[in-house]
C-alpha cells in the first residue's frame, strides 16, 4: 500500500498528488471484507440475496439483518459496516417519506437512487466525517417497471441488470453475466440468487452464514418483502443440490 | 369548469374579474397553464390563485428536471392541495386542476377552500357554478366524443354567465389531449342562448 505514511490518506478533504482521496480508497476495503450480497433485475420485479456471515453462534437466528425496507417498494442491500447500513437506510426512509410527503406518490427508483448517493457523497468531502464504509443495492419497482441501482461509497451510482458487491462479487458477477437477465421471472431469479449466493461462499475462510432473500415483484404486490419460507426452503435447498453436484463432477 | 372525455379534458371558464361591482378586466384569461399539458382554472382571490399557480409552476419545473418526465395531474393537484391547506388561514383560492397524462390519461381534480382533493370526472367552480349544478349533472355523460364536451362545457359556463352577476364576458376554452391543447374563443355576441324570459 503505497498510500501509508505518505500523509495523503489520513483524511478524505485532501487529495494525494496524483488526484486520488485514499479514504474513499479505503472505505471500498470495508465492502471488499465483507459477505457477498446481489441484486437481480428481472422482468417482473427485483429480487435481493445476501450471504450474511454469523459472528457467533450465540447470536439468534435472524438477528443484524442485511436487507431491509426503506418504503413500501423500495428494498436495500448492503455490504459493509452494518451500523453504517443501518444508517443510510434511516436516510432513504426520510427521503422517500419526504417524498410522499410532498407529491402523494411513491418515490421513483431513479429519485431514490439519486438522493441516497447524493447523501453518501456528501461524506466524502469533509475531514471531520469518514465516508459510509458500505455498498448499497437499492431494489424497486416503480412506475416505470422494476429498478436495481447500486450506490457506492464514493457516492457514484448506477443503474443494473444485476450487481454484486463484497468479497465474492467478482464470482457472482461472472455468474450473473451467464443468466438471461430480461427474460427471467422473479421466481427463477430467487433460486439464481440463492444457488450464486452459495457458490461465492467461501466455507473454509468463513464460518456459518444465513442467506437473506427479497423482493419487490407482481407477486408480492410491488411491495419489498422477504421472500415466503417455503420458496426461500425450496430455493436454498435447490442451490445446496447444484453445490453438491458440482462437488461431484469435481 | 373542466371536463373529462374520451381522450383528453376541456376547461372552460368565463372572463370577467370584479372589485366589487366595478369589472376590473372583461376579457381574463382565467385557464392557466401551469404544465405543457396540465391546466388550472382559478376561482376566489386572483392575488392568491395567481401568486399559487406561479408557486405550482415552479415546483413542477424542477419536477420535470429532477424526474426527467413531465409530471402527473395528480402530482400538481397535490401541490396546490398542499399549499392550500397548509395556508388555508391565509387564502381564499379554489382551484380545479385538469389535464392529460402518460400514466393516467385524462383526469381532473378540484380543491377546496379548505384544502380538500377531489378527483370527478368533471367539475364546476366559482360564483356562477351554484347555478348550474342541476344542469351539469343532468347533462354530463361519461365517454363523451370532443364535440359534445365542448358544446357542453360551453353551455354551462354560458349558463352561468347568464344567471350570475359576478360572471360574463366570453368564454375561453382549452381542449388537452395527448397531442396538445387547442384554445377555443367565443366571444360576447356569439355565446350559446336560452330562455331569457
Amino acid at each position: 500500500m503505497s498510500s501509508i505514511g505518505t500523509g495523503y490518506d489520513l483524511s478524505s478533504s485532501t487529495y494525494s498528488p496524483d488526484g486520488r482521496i485514499f479514504q474513499v480508497e479505503y472505505a471500498f476495503k470495508a465492502v471488499d471484507n465483507s459477505g457477498t450480497a446481489i441484486g437481480i433485475r428481472a422482468r417482473d420485479g427485483v429480487v435481493l440475496a445476501v450471504e450474511k456471515l454469523v459472528q457467533s453462534k450465540l447470536l439468534v437466528p435472524g438477528s443484524n439483518k442485511r436487507i431491509q425496507s426503506a418504503d413500501s417498494h423500495v428494498g436495500v442491500a448492503t455490504a459493509g459496516l452494518l451500523a453504517d447500513g443501518r444508517h443510510l437506510v434511516t436516510r432513504i426512509r426520510e427521503e422517500a417519506q419526504q417524498y410522499r410527503d410532498f407529491y402523494r406518490s411513491k418515490i421513483p427508483g431513479k429519485v431514490i437512487a439519486e438522493r441516497a448517493a447524493g447523501y453518501v457523497q456528501a461524506f466524502t468531502l469533509y475531514s471531520s466525517v469518514r465516508p459510509f464504509g458500505i455498498s448499497a443495492i437499492l431494489a424497486t419497482v416503480d412506475r416505470d417497471g422494476p429498478q436495481l441501482y447500486m450506490v457506492e461509497p464514493s457516492g457514484v451510482y448506477y443503474g443494473y441488470k444485476g450487481t454484486a458487491i463484497g468479497k465474492g462479487k467478482q464470482v457472482a458477477k461472472t455468474e450473473l453475466e451467464k443468466l438471461k437477465l430480461g427474460e427471467l421471472s422473479c421466481r427463477e431469479a430467487v433460486k439464481e440468487a440463492a444457488r450464486i449466493i452459495y457458490t461465492v461462499h467461501d466455507d473454509v475462510k468463513d464460518k456459518d452464514f444465513e442467506l437473506e432473500l427479497s423482493w419487490v415483484c407482481e407477486e408480492s404486490g410491488g411491495r419489498h418483502e422477504f421472500v415466503p419460507k417455503d420458496l426461500a426452503a425450496e430455493a436454498e435447498r435447490a442451490a445446496k443440490a447444484s453445490l453438491e453436484d458440482e462437488m461431484d463432477e469435481d | 369548469m373542466a371536463v373529462q372525455f374520451a381522450d383528453g379534458v376541456i376547461v372552460g371558464a368565463d372572463s370577467r374579474t370584479t372589485t366589487g361591482s366595478y369589472i376590473a378586466n372583461r376579457v381574463t384569461d382565467k385557464l392557466t397553464p401551469i404544465h405543457d399539458r396540465i391546466y388550472c382554472c382559478r376561482s376566489g382571490s386572483a392575488a392568491d390563485t395567481q401568486a399559487l399557480a406561479d408557486i405550482v409552476h415552479y415546483y413542477l419545473q424542477l419536477y420535470t428536471v429532477g424526474e426527467g418526465e413531465p409530471p402527473r395531474v395528480n402530482t400538481a393537484a397535490n401541490l396546490f392541495r398542499e399549499l392550500v391547506y397548509q395556508n388555508k388561514d391565509n387564502l381564499s383560492a379554489s382551484i380545479i386542476v385538469a389535464g392529460w397524462d402518460k400514466h393516467d390519461g385524462p383526469s381532473v381534480y378540484t380543491v377546496t377552500l379548505a384544502g380538500s382533493l377531489h378527483k370527478q370526472p368533471f367539475a364546476i367552480g366559482g360564483s356562477g357554478s351554484t347555478y348550474i349544478y342541476g344542469y351539469c349533472d343532468a347533462t354530463f355523460k361519461d365517454g363523451m366524443t370532443k364535440e359534445e364536451a365542448i358544446e357542453f362545457t360551453k353551455n354551462s359556463v354560458a349558463l352561468a354567465m347568464s344567471r350570475d352577476g359576478s360572471s360574463g364576458g366570453v368564454i375561453r376554452l382549452a381542449v388537452i389531449t395527448k397531442d396538445g391543447v387547442e384554445r377555443i374563443f367565443t366571444p360576447g355576441n356569439a355565446l350559446p342562448r336560452f330562455w331569457e324570459g
